[in-house]
Parts: C-alpha cells; structure tokens; sequence
C-alpha cells in the first residue's frame, strides 16, 4: 500500500473511522444489526487470519471458537455476571482450548491439520447441542443481557453498534502491535518456511500453539460479542458452516493481509444482504463471485490490489532508471 | 448377537458406499492435489439430475443413465475444466476454498431449483428381506454392497491389470517421467475427474433410496467420505475402500453401543487419534515432507 503517501493514508483510515461512527446513526435496527455483525465477524476472522495469513496453519475450527465464547458469555451473563468478565473467561478459554489443539498442528500439516480441526469444529457442536445441563441444548439460551458500559446500558442497536465497534478497535490496534512485534516476525517466518525458521532459533514449537492459541482466542472474543448481539444462541450459527465461511472471509479478502479480514467478512455479511433483492439467488450469485475471485485471483481481494500496486512500483521505477540513465548519456 | 450380525451388514452397506465417495476423493487428490470439499455435494446432484429426467417423463432406467452422463459431464468435464484447471497452478488451498463455494451453489442450486424438501427415490433393489445364515437381512444393504463392491473391484481391476490403470497410476505418482515416457498425463488426469464423477453418480443412486433426496444430504456424506479416505490413508485406493467399510461399520455400532447423542462423534474421534498417531492413514504410505 505504500503507493500512497503516508498523510494521504490516515486521512483515509479517519475518514473511514468516521464514517463508521457517524453513518450508522440514521440506520434502522436491522441495517445496525448487520453491521454489528461485521464487526464482530471481522474479529473472528482476524484471529484465523494470524493463524492462516501469518503463521500459515490451516485452521476450520474458527467457529467453534466463536462458539466457546458464545456460550460463555451467554452463561455467565444470564447468571448475572458483567460482560466484561465473561470476555476475559472466552478469551482464556479459547486460549487454552486452541493452545491445546495446537499440538496436532505440531505433527501434521496443511490438509491433515485442515481435517483435525474440522473433527474438532464437529465435536464442539455435539457438546453444544447434547449438553442441555450447561448450554441449554437445542432449545439454546435467550434473554443474553447486553452489558452496562461506563454505567451507559447497550440495551438499544446503535449503543451497541458503539461496543461491537469500540472492541473491533482494540482488536485491530492489538493485532496491529502483534504482527510487528518479534512475535509477529516469527509467526511469518514460520509460514514462509518452518525448517529455516526453526535453524535461525525460532522455538516452532512454541510459535505454533501460540499462533494457534492467539487466533483462537480472537474468536472467542467474537463470540463474546455476538452471544450479546443476538441475545439469544443456540448451537446452529456455531456448526462447521461457519468454521467455513470464516475461512473464505480469510481467504477472499486475502490471507496474510492486515486489512483483509475487514474486507473478506464485508463481503461475507454484506453482500447477502445487498443481493437480497435477487431472491432465493443470493448465495448462489455469493457462491459464484467467490469462486469467480478466486480463479482471478487467488490471493483474495487485497492480492489484486498488491499486484497492481507492485506493477505501478516497478514501472515507476524503471522510469527512474531510465531518466537516470539518459542523464548519464548527456552528461557524458 | 443377531443384532450385531445386522448392524454388521447395514454398516458394511453404508461403508460401501462411503468407499465409493472416498475413492474419488483420494483419485482427485493423488492425479491433481485437488481436495474437493463439494464431494458431499456431488453426491447429493445425480439424484436430482435422476428425478429431474423422470420428471420430464423419462422412465427409471433412462432417468440413470441421463443421470450419470449428466453428472459425468457436469461433475467430470466441467468441474475440471472451468474451476480446478485454471487454480491449479495457486495451490491446494484456493483449490480447497473455490470447491467450499462451489458446495454452497449446488446446495443452494438444488433448493432453488428443485425443493427444499426431501423426495422420495426409487430403489434400484427390491424392497424386503432375505434369510442368511438364519438372519433375516434387507435385500437393499446386500444390493448396495454387492453393487458398491463390483463398482470397487472394477475400478481396482482398471487400475491394477490395464494399460490404462498402469498408465493412470504412473501419471499419479511421478507426473513428469510419466510424460517423459509418453503417458499422455493430461487426458489421464481427465479420465480420474469422469471416473470420480461416475463413482459419485453410482453412489447417489445407491444411498438416495434409503435416506432420501435432500439439497443438504452432501454435508453429512461428504464429511463421512472425508474422514474415510484420511483414516484409510489418502493417497491410497485401497485405504480409502478400507477406510469407507472402517467409518461404515463403526458408525453403525457406534449408534448402537454409544449414545445415540454422541453417535457422530465416535468416528470423529477415531480419525483424531489415527492422525495422531499414523498421519499418513492405516494403509497409506507417508509422504515426503517438501519443505
């Protein structure tokens, strides 16, 4: 991106930022809601793309992550705990749990990895849905409070736009940190290639799970979001359809692209709705756009635009040369 | 013990067909690196390309044969045409993700299209039961494995005692001697995505009769064929049949023996611990790492 001058970006990023606060303000509750929800998505799919986009480990168990959460927040808020306290449970139990599945990313790779995960996104259906003790089964969990802030109660769509946005702020800052940090640096190394990573002293190992544990934990975090959302949950939304999806919004808007979550999970949620007016075709012509963007090209959205980027840079510079060389001649 | 004998040849049936399903898989996989993550899908078409031909007046026996070329030509020639040719050269993943949104247009194809709601199919095997061994055992489990086991063995014989098999296989395994010594690697890729593509076609025909015509069915058969072709060992024809019988049975003892809320579980876990523990699958051979 760095075809654009560096005061023209901000400008562009606090354009964007206050369009997104201000816009929303005459939407109607179910335009807020969608959007709500793209923020909220837009986390979970950040998390999968520090696992995927930057550690290079194919995960399809996202879902199941936004759903641990889910359901902690919804239990812990529905027994009269603050949100903020059942966020920090999600995040430590995703930790934990993605820490742990972690390991068989140690010994198995790419498509292999791709079908633990899958087994792993099917088993935590199951328990939602046969555990009707804790997660209230198939019959799922309403009245989720939505939380007090600040003593500001959320309890209308556009409050609680403001949290979904506010949390997809920190995330964003957070993962921002993240991926320029040492840490960061290791997890890109650990993609690009593992066995020299591992000789110039990266600890793969821990790498890994941390890579792992911190993706899921930032689905957690969504889930968090999105128990209060919908305030009410079941286990349908959490079921391996949208391990999947999370997996195309990555993918689709480009994996290993900072900005590429925002846009794969703006396509993902947007897009349905926009194409609603074609009727039962929405997920068809969905169906047919992605795989049309994927044969263009495979590096997603942000992948066309680095490319072109990359061309511009290129050209640029060969004219530089150019010039600098015909300089050369008549100064001669 | 009766029960267990019974449990035994539904499960044997079901693993049939889900060795058919999981034998086009590990095809895809070893002849192009394609995981098709719509196999589910592919299986759940013919049967409405097959209702759809009746519909138009077609008796059973045409609305088959309609059915499988359609699906071979849709399944086969276009899927490898239009989607995995052009991707080919990005990589498994895109591959992986551009076949998840080619399930979801199928699905949603179907649903719009057709109907939402199950329909009924014709059984290409009567109905009723037969006495075996003094147990009474549904005609429909011994058709569907005797058909499931002709279309395996026909396929292994291809494969193992023709030109055509060794030349496949040698297009399989080392793509560039094979085009050194003059397999025409290209057109035997091809064949593996019309071979797939009929398997699928066979398959359909064979599970819709007992469980019914549903724009959704792929999901549970395409996860089912999955875990087959992982736990038989994925780059082997003969792990994913072994595989397909494996989850078939266990599936249905598992229904039987463990809670019936956790049934799905069970082979879930299974495929778990053998990744764990023989990543390359019971039957298959380990790959080189490339890195």
């Amino acid at each position: 991106m760095s075809g654009f001058g560096k005061p023209l970006k901000i400008a562009l990023a606090l354009a964007v930022i206050a369009a997104l606060i201000v816009v929303p303000m005459n939407f109607n509750r179910y335009g807020l809601f969608i959007l709500s929800q793209w923020a909220v998505m837009t986390i979970a799919a950040m998390g999968l793309n520090l696992t995927l986009g930057y550690a290079g480990q194919v995960s399809l168990a996202q879902g199941a992550f936004v759903g641990i959460g889910a359901y902690a927040a919804a239990i812990m808020t529905t027994h009269g705990w603050p949100l903020p306290a059942a966020i920090v449970v999600a995040i430590a139990l995703s930790f934990a749990v993605g820490w742990v599945l972690g390991y068989p990313a140690l010994r198995v790779q790419h498509h292999y990895l791709a079908f633990v995960t899958l087994a792993f996104s099917t088993l935590a259906f199951l328990v939602f849905r046969n555990e009707s003790w804790l997660t209230g089964g198939i019959y799922g969990i309403s009245n989720i409070p939505r939380p007090h802030i600040f003593g500001l109660a959320t309890n209308k769509p556009l409050p609680f736009y403001y949290v979904c946005l506010g949390s997809l702020a920190l995330v964003s800052i957070a993962v921002w940190w993240l991926i320029r940090s040492p840490w960061g640096r290791a997890f890109m190394a650990l993609r690009e290639n593992p066995l020299r990573a591992q000789s110039l002293g990266v600890d793969t190992r821990r790498y890994t799970l941390m890579a792992f544990a911190i993706g899921s934990a930032l689905g957690g975090v969504a889930g968090a979001l999105y128990a209060p959302l919908t305030q009410y949950i079941d286990p349908v939304p959490f079921n391996l359809s949208l391990s999947l999806d999370l997996l195309m919004m990555v993918i689709v808007g480009g994996a290993g692209f900072y900005f590429g979550p925002f846009l794969g999970a703006m396509i993902a949620v947007l897009l349905p709705e926009w194409l609603r007016f074609t009727e039962g075709y929405y997920l068809m012509l969905y169906a047919v756009a992605v795989m049309l963007l994927l044969i263009w090209s495979p590096t997603g959205i942000l992948g066309i635009l680095d490319r072109y980027l990359a061309a511009r840079r290129t050209k640029a510079a060969s004219a530089l040369r150019a010039v600098a060389k015909s300089r050369l001649e008549t100064a001669q | 013990m009766s029960n267990l004998f019974d449990l035994l040849v539904a499960g044997l049936a079901t693993g049939a067909i889900y060795a058919l399903v999981a034998v086009g898989f590990t095809l895809l996989w070893q002849t192009s690196q394609t995981i098709n993550f719509a196999q589910g899908e592919f299986v759940m078409l013919p049967a409405f390309l097959m209702l759809a031909a009746m519909h138009v007046g077609a008796p059973f026996w045409l609305a088959i044969i309609l059915g499988i070329l359609l699906s071979m030509i849709l399944l086969g020639l276009a899927f490898k045409l239009l989607l995995v040719d052009p991707m080919m050269r990005h990589g498994v993943l895109p591959l992986a993700i551009a076949t998840m949104a080619l399930a979801i247009g199928i699905k949603e194809a179907v649903k719009q299209f057709f109907s939402a709601e199950a329909s009924s199919f014709p059984s290409i095997v009567p109905t009723g039961d037969i006495s075996v061994l003094g147990h009474a055992v549904s005609l429909q489990s011994i058709g569907v494995l005797a058909v499931a086991i002709l279309a395996v063995f026909g396929l292994t014989t291809l494969l193992n005692r023709t030109s055509l098999g060794h030349q496949m296989q040698a297009a399989a395994q080392n793509p560039t001697v094979a085009r050194i010594i003059g397999v025409p690697v290209e057109r035997m890729i091809l064949l593996t995505f019309l071979i797939n593509a009929f398997l699928v076609a066979l398959a359909s025909l064979l599970i819709t009769p007992i469980y019914l015509a549903k724009f959704s069915s792929g999901e549970v058969l395409g996860q089912a064929a999955f875990i087959a072709a992982i736990v038989g060992g994925f780059n082997q024809v003969r792990g994913a049949i072994a595989g397909g019988l494996l989850i078939g049975v266990l599936d249905n003892l598992a229904a039987a023996y463990v809670s019936t809320q956790y049934r799905a579980a069970v082979p879930l876990i299974f495929l778990i611990v053998v990744i764990l523990f023989r990543p390359q699958g019971l039957l298959g051979r380990a790959e080189e790492r490339t890195v």
